[in-house]
């Protein structure tokens, strides 16, 4: 036997402590990589398994001894001898008030994680009383496959990450205006039909507040009819072309409801094009 | 980008040749993307601007064909030129004017007749009130009014260094009359000693920036020497838009030689073939005095190696932040980026930069000429130098001083025919009032952040007796809602929660724990922003509430 070649050289270790734990990650990780290889969850609300981090929500902010402000966990890069507190009072008081804030001019409804976190961190939203300013405007109904509902954004930046560089290539949108007028904008916020949206969805599938939102799961919420709890999942392959992708049938009242892909398959990194995503309907078709 | 869909208005014919004569005629058929044109969406604003001072505005037209010569998608064409408040996207005429509103202009009884724009700082602020006009044509027209400030307070005064050249009235736009003046001798100086040497010189002056930040000078270009990615960049950052602050607007209006000497200076310690001056938009004499002294010095052989370009902001304060301003050149919105990794490292275009203030550079030159060791030994041992201090309100000589480090705010005042002060902010909008139990207060770096407070860019904005403070607290929280950038939570919604409180103080209508809720604003902003924007926004509010007992019951 020949001895083994390496092909390339191991990756570096790096040893960092996080609320009084050592751990050891590799490097490039970071440290939401080295708080998850401990089993301490930490709260993200524009961090994406995909996608690359832009660390603008401030929920995950951690405490680094030596650092004059607290730092983003999802895109701070261990290092070595870092000395991370992700529960202080100051990280505490950071993450609450950020809640704070969003609760306060966001409508978090239909956001399930920022709910629960505003519920551990304790967060009063309504503390800023009855007149502060809120991000509320009318939904965007322009086209039959989904709905924008921009009361509801968090200006995460994940739907212009997926839409552009991190999956679609198609910058259909981005950012535009600035400050608290900031907002999700197709060119000269025309509607999506006139814009280069290809309703792949894969803003929908990133979304975390269900400002996005396929028209199918929001009509059933307006008639009342939508039923998370009693969903079911169904793997299956994408019938349409020869790519293979895996789909996930979210189906509610023996119905497909939302089609899906697993964020860890190889091909769709979770994401889909508009006929695996939309065009589940034939499915439905029982007249015949 | 096989999915971009283009917006299919056309420009009109002035905004198409306005467009070409930043980008170079379009050699792609039909308004297609020429293949040499796909690496230029630096360009991007540039072409944005042009159309505008053409035409007033910028159309569908002109937002459409600047990004299908630039292979920009629209939306995020639409996403940049939205992000810039000088950029207009609805149609207006051609004759506007922005009128000043910010803190001396106020204290100046500042108002924005029917028809003008109210303005966030203009610099002009030994000239309060101000304004800045725009006329948008063929030859368009840009203007500081008035047109003038007063003369140097200091003129005459033998122990100035920075301001030199300006007390003796050297003209700004010859380079005769510069070299005259003993200009270009740094450079010289600093090409026999070579870039080593130069670095060792300007570590051991101690110098640190003036833009506000107070890094070591020497530090950073050390930094930026030893990198091995190439090419290093050079950025001087003149994007000065600190309310109150006006030196760097002095600097390059009346001495912009200089500025190209200290740049070509900073190249050769850096290893920088190629430098960028990020001027604001509302500085238009200095634009035209620094692309003439650039001109004039690359002509004369001065620049030999070393590129510079002149580019122009479209109003946003936050494109001062130096990772802000990169992004503002490349071509995108102003957002600023995390940091780690610093510019030293990863800067403009992804390579390694130097960015320094304009003030900073002007000093490199008596650091290379008089020695690092000399230059050390004028100021405080921590605060080397002199320093260059903006002041305005309430003073009989309103305008900028040259003091060296260690001198008190009280003598400044003096020098300044200050009334009596019931509070001085310093450091601007993103600095902190300080009351008049401070006036012993010595003028270093040390000093005040002993005392709590900041010299940030060297702002000082005195408020007499009558000053109306909660007025100017409320137009400090208007300004960083206003500014910014939108990206982080706590900021883009802090600075709003900041007014909407400060609003109900100042009208009586408190809500139960006001007070609470705004140091926690405070602490959050300072905490967890992305930027020094956020991290600052609640300083002066802060400081007032602190040290002035502004709205104690």
């Amino acid at each position: 036997m020949t001895q083994a070649t390496l092909l390339a050289a191991p990756k570096r270790m790096v040893e960092l402590t996080v609320d009084g734990q050592t751990v050891r990650v590799l490097d490039g990780s970071t440290i939401l990589d080295a708080c998850r290889q401990l089993g301490n969850e930490q709260p993200t609300l524009c961090y994406g398994d995909t996608l690359t981090p832009v660390n603008v929500c401030r929920v995950c902010v951690v405490e680094l001894e030596g650092s004059r402000t607290l730092v983003p966990s999802c895109s701070r890069k261990a290092e070595e001898g870092m000395v991370v507190h992700t529960d202080s009072e100051r990280v505490r008081l950071s993450r609450r008030l950020v809640l704070e804030l969003l609760g306060s001019s966001v409508d978090l409804s239909t956001a399930p994680a920022a709910l629960e976190y505003i519920e551990q961190y304790d967060a009063d939203p309504s503390r800023f009383g009855p007149d502060a300013a809120t991000v509320a405007q009318p939904v965007k109904i322009d086209n039959d496959l989904y709905v924008r509902d921009y009361s509801k954004c968090i200006l995460c930046y994940k739907c212009v990450s997926a839409c552009g560089e991190d999956h679609q290539n198609t910058f259909a949108i981005a950012v535009a205006g600035r400050g608290f007028d900031a907002h999700i904008s197709t060119e000269l916020d025309v509607e999506l039909p006139e814009s280069a949206c290809v309703y792949c969805g894969n803003c929908i599938a990133v979304c975390p507040t269900g400002a996005l939102m396929s028209k199918a799961e929001y009509d059933k919420r307006v008639a009342g009819t939508w039923d998370p709890a009693g969903e079911t999942v169904v793997s299956t392959v994408c019938p349409y072309c020869g790519v293979g992708c895996n789909l996930e049938l979210h189906v509610q009242e023996n119905e497909i409801v939302t089609v899906t892909s697993p964020h860890d398959h190889d091909v769709t990194e979770g994401n889909l094009c508009i006929k695996g995503r939309f065009g589940y309907r034939f499915v439905q078709n029982r007249s015949a | 980008m096989p999915d971009l869909r283009l917006l299919e208005a056309e420009p009109s014919a002035a905004e198409r040749i306005a467009i070409d004569a930043v980008l170079g005629p379009g050699n792609g058929a039909n308004g297609r993307v020429a293949r040499d044109d796909r690496t230029k969406r630096h360009l991007l604003l540039p072409a944005l601007r042009a159309a505008q001072l053409r035409v007033g505005w910028v159309s569908e037209g002109a937002l459409g064909y600047a990004s299908r010569r630039l292979a920009v998608p629209p939306a995020e064409a639409y996403g940049v030129a939205s992000f810039y408040a000088l950029l207009a996207l609805d149609e207006r005429p051609a004759d506007i004017t922005h009128y000043c509103t910010d803190l001396s202009c106020m204290l100046k009884g500042a108002t924005v007749p029917p028809g003008g724009h109210a303005s966030p700082c203009l610099g002009l602020c030994e000239r309060a009130p101000a304004s800045y006009r725009t006329i948008a044509g063929e030859q368009p027209v840009e203007e500081q009014i008035p047109a003038a400030g007063p003369p140097l307070p200091q003129a005459g005064d033998s122990g100035l260094r920075l301001l030199r050249r300006i007390a003796a009235g050297v003209d700004p736009e010859s380079i005769d009359a510069y070299i005259q003046a003993g200009g270009f001798e740094s450079l010289r100086r600093a090409q026999e000693l070579g870039p080593d040497a130069v670095l060792e010189q300007v570590v051991e002056s101690r110098l640190l920036g003036r833009g506000g930040a107070a890094f070591p000078t020497g530090v950073k270009w050390e930094a930026v020497a030893k990198q091995a990615a190439q090419p290093h960049y050079l950025v001087c950052n003149a994007d000065e838009s600190e309310p109150g602050t006006f030196k760097d607007r002095v600097l390059m209006e009346q001495d912009p030689f200089a500025l190209v000497e200290s740049m070509a200076i900073a190249a050769l310690a850096t290893g920088s073939s190629k430098g960028f001056v990020y001027v604001r938009a509302e500085y238009p004499l200095a634009h035209r005095r620094v692309q003439n002294a650039i001109d004039l010095a690359a002509s004369r052989g001065f620049l030999q190696g070393f590129e510079i370009e002149l580019r122009i902001g479209a109003g946003a304060y936050v494109c001062g932040e130096e990772t802000a301003l990169f992004q503002s050149i490349e071509g995108y919105r102003g957002e600023p980026r995390n940091k780690p990794p610093f510019p030293v490292e990863v800067g403009l275009f992804g390579k390694p930069t130097a960015v320094n203030n304009v003030e900073t550079l002007f000093n490199v030159l008596d650091v290379v000429s008089d020695g690092g060791e000399a230059f050390a030994g004028i100021g405080t041992e921590s605060s080397t130098g002199t320093r260059l201090f903006c002041v305005s309100g309430c003073v009989g000589r309103p305008g900028l001083y040259e003091l060296p480090f260690g001198a008190t705010l009280r003598s400044l005042l003096d020098l300044a025919g200050s009334a009596p002060p019931k509070a001085v902010l310093l450091g601007g909008a993103a600095g902190a009032f300080v009351g008049p139990d401070l006036l012993d207060l010595p003028l270093t770096y040390e000093d005040t952040r002993a005392a709590g407070v900041t010299l940030g860019s060297g702002v000082v904005i005195v408020y007499d007796k009558d000053a109306d403070l909660v007025g100017a607290l409320l137009r400090i929280a208007e300004f960083f809602r206003d500014e910014s950038c939108g990206q982080c939570v706590p900021c883009r919604v802090g600075t709003v929660r900041q007014e909407e409180a400060l609003k109900r103080l100042a009208a009586g209508r408190a809500q139960a724990g006001e007070l609470q809720t705004l140091a926690e604003l405070a602490q959050v902003m300072r905490d967890a922003s992305i930027c020094g924007l956020g991290q600052t926004a609640a300083n002066a509010v802060a400081s007032a509430i602190a040290n002035l007992g502004v709205f104690a019951a």
